[in-house]
């Protein structure tokens, strides 16, 4: 009996930690996706984009069942709802990661000259938040007293991407082409800044459930 | 059949003690859903009845010192007052704790049969209700401090902390229900030892159960049915009234209830301490309900004191004051009802004379002997008539009435050969005492003493030594063997006195 729950948490953990491990991949797969369209490398691109859909099946099937297993076993029933709450977040980060390259994929915008640069920034600080929302989450289930020594990484990053966010847009707008594109383009930033914002929603989460728990 | 009867009320406030006290062991493992009520039932059951088998004899001595309740209609009626007043409490949604109503009622029974309540060993109780709570407090306050270490040191994954916590709940739930039966043993089935009339028990493998093991098994069971089958319903309740706990914390609670049971209760533990001249703490039931709130309030001083809610604490307290008040007034009453109504014995005739020889006892004793000449020839039916024309008479202090009473008591002691092969057994007692018993054969006594002086100056076996810490535990043996062979050879009702 004490091996079987010896094996059944050791296998949980690794659930657990595969899980985190994805959501990291995925913002690396996120980042070199932006720059692969920047650079108008559509093989890769698409190579990437299949990657993404993979880890995101992947993430949505490893949430599944650590919270099955969760329940079943009535496991962490003090912090069960906690954890079930910022796995589905975390999970929110990957969609939005998969979603924005899905329309990139679909509706190809004609990115403007001189902004690739930007682009490229941008999609490399959504995935920066990302990482550091997967370090700070690791942090919460084994050391939940260095959380913060993450978050405060977490928010940074998201601040320095609504920034570049609202820099690019200028640009956009600045630029001398039609309003149709230039809506087009805006659609596209708010939506990489929108992997930054999944990430920051998790923040939010972890520095109140890390309260609770080191209270 | 009428054993079965009396007993019943024992059993009743056993049931009553696994209802409310298994609560306090495991309430919020089961309330926090780290543990299920099965398995906590099952854990507690067991460990119940192997501390009250095992480790009993401590705690319910106490009792029996407090007021040896000396007719199984008196036993039945304090334990029946105790068991009223603590369901009357809990349904009232008032904390109760089991120890204080059985105190309360035996004082009842004290004032009834007007028995002279042992000063020492009230103190000595009423001290542990105070203790017990403080002492749980520090603990818990410790045990969290060194988890909290521990934990920051190693580290543990959410899950591997929580796995570990699950362990540990129920080990630590073990060891608590273990130190519940060895410590709590006493307030169900106290009162009964001294008039239960089971034999040794001789079991396969060896094994041996005593009359009072027989009682305390007896009582355990009705510990663990009382967990079965009313528990549930205050596990699912109970450490969220007084202060919010996380199932860390829940853990520690335990285990410094735990910790502050087994320490009034281990005779073992007390060995150890005095056979290094360490000091012991008394073997005392307490209360495992005033533990936990001690352990829970003492978590809650060491988080700042803030979630706290005092108003739950000062109803409690309040609880802890009338509980031994109430049960000692039902005690007094239902003791009037079933010897004047129901015509039941609640209590055994005693007589008590100054006689020559007890005035030169208590010259032997070294107590002041001015003035009892003059009382010569008197007799009592009761400690208190006596002790209070002791009083009027001579300038005995409290202390020194209590030994000239006890030394005035008239009783019947044959040295009946039958009787001292059945009772005075190898294994209880060494075998120059049971010599010096059986060299007495036929002769008869008027008063316990004077038997015990016999047999002291047979056999240094019987004598008590200089009373030393290291002593303690020899004198320990001894008095319960003294007390042993007298309760063997007692014959027959005293006759009945003449005088007040």
């Amino acid at each position: 009996m004490p091996i079987l729950l010896f094996n059944r948490t050791r296998a949980l953990v690794a659930q657990i930690d595969e899980f985190l491990d994805t959501v990291g991949q995925a913002a690396l797969l996120f980042e070199s996706g932006v720059a692969d369209y920047v650079a108008g490398r559509q093989e890769q691109f698409d190579t990437h984009y299949r990657a993404i859909e993979d880890a995101e099946h992947g993430a949505d099937e490893l949430r599944r069942d650590i919270e099955k297993q969760l329940y079943r076993h009535s496991l962490i029933p003090e912090a069960r709802g906690d954890v079930l709450g910022l796995l589905e977040t975390t999970d929110d980060v990957v969609n939005q990661a998969k979603h924005t390259l899905g329309m990139f994929l679909v509706e190809r915008p004609r990115l403007l000259p001189g902004m690739d640069e930007d682009w490229r920034a941008l999609g490399a600080t959504a995935a920066r938040t990302a990482e550091a929302v997967v370090l700070a989450t690791r942090a919460f289930f084994r050391d939940p007293y260095t959380v913060n020594d993450h978050l405060h990484k977490v928010y940074f990053y998201e601040k320095e991407g609504d920034r570049q966010a609202m820099a690019l847009k200028r640009k956009i707008f600045d630029a001398d082409t039609d309003l149709a594109l230039k809506l087009h383009l805006r659609q596209f930033v708010l939506n990489v800044d929108r992997v930054s914002d999944a990430a920051e929603e998790v923040a939010d989460r972890l520095a109140i459930y890390t309260i609770k728990r080191t209270v | 059949m009428l054993v079965l009867f009396f007993l019943s009320s024992g059993l009743f406030l056993g049931w009553s003690l696994g209802a409310n006290d298994a609560a306090n062991v495991f309430g919020t493992a089961v309330g926090s859903r780290m543990i299920r009520f099965a398995t906590a039932a099952l854990i507690c059951s067991v460990f119940v009845v192997l501390g009250s088998v095992a480790g009993g004899a401590g705690a319910a001595g106490t009792l029996g010192q407090l007021g040896a309740i000396d007719a199984m209609g008196g036993a039945f009626m304090v334990a029946f007052a105790a068991a009223v007043t603590i369901t009357v409490m809990t349904k009232l949604g008032l904390p109760v704790s089991t120890s204080q109503a059985v105190v309360g009622a035996i004082i009842g029974w004290n004032f009834f049969s007007g028995v002279l309540t042992d000063t020492a060993a009230l103190s000595k109780i009423v001290a542990t209700w105070i203790v017990c709570p403080l002492l749980a407090g520090a603990f818990a306050a410790l045990f969290y401090v060194l988890t909290q270490r521990l934990v920051r040191r190693l580290r543990p994954h959410l899950l591997w902390d929580d796995m570990a916590t699950r362990w540990a709940l129920i080990a630590v739930g073990a060891f608590g229900s273990y130190s519940l039966g060895a410590n709590n043993i006493g307030n169900v089935m106290g009162v009964f030892v001294p008039v239960a009339p089971f034999s040794g028990l001789d079991l396969p493998f060896g094994l041996a159960l005593s009359g009072a093991q027989q009682l305390f098994l007896l009582g355990g069971l009705a510990i663990a049915l009382g967990v079965y089958t009313y528990s549930r319903h205050v596990m699912g309740t109970v450490g969220g009234n007084l202060f919010k706990l996380t199932p860390q914390m829940a853990l520690v609670v335990v285990l410094a209830q735990s910790v502050v049971l087994f320490l009034f209760a281990s005779q073992r533990l007390e060995h150890a301490l005095l056979s290094v001249g360490l000091p012991a703490l008394p073997l005392v039931p307490v209360s495992s309900s005033q533990a936990v709130i001690g352990a829970v309030v003492g978590l809650g001083l060491l988080k700042g004191g803030h979630g706290i809610r005092y108003r739950v604490l000062v109803d409690i307290a309040a609880g802890w004051v009338t509980t031994p008040i109430i049960a000692c007034f039902l005690a007094f009453v239902g003791l009037f009802v079933l010897q004047n109504v129901f015509s039941v014995q609640v209590n055994r005739p005693h007589a008590f004379e100054l006689s020559p020889q007890v005035i030169e006892r208590v010259d032997r004793l070294g107590l002041p002997v001015d003035g009892l000449a003059e009382l010569a020839g008197g007799r009592y039916t009761t400690q208190l008539s006596l002790n209070r024309t002791l009083r009027g008479g001579t300038a005995l202090d409290a202390k020194q009435r209590e030994r000239v009473v006890r030394a005035a008591e008239v009783d019947r002691y044959l040295v009946d050969s039958a009787r001292v092969a059945q009772d005075i057994k190898p294994g209880w007692f060494e075998p120059e005492q049971i010599a010096a018993v059986s060299s007495l054969a036929g002769r008869e006594y008027r008063h316990g003493w004077q038997l015990l002086e016999e047999l002291e100056a047979l056999t240094p076996a019987w004598r008590l030594l200089p009373e030393t810490p290291r002593n303690r535990l020899d004198n320990d043996r001894r008095q319960k063997q003294r007390r042993l062979v007298l309760v063997a050879l007692r014959s027959a009702p005293v006759e009945s006195p003449v005088t007040e």
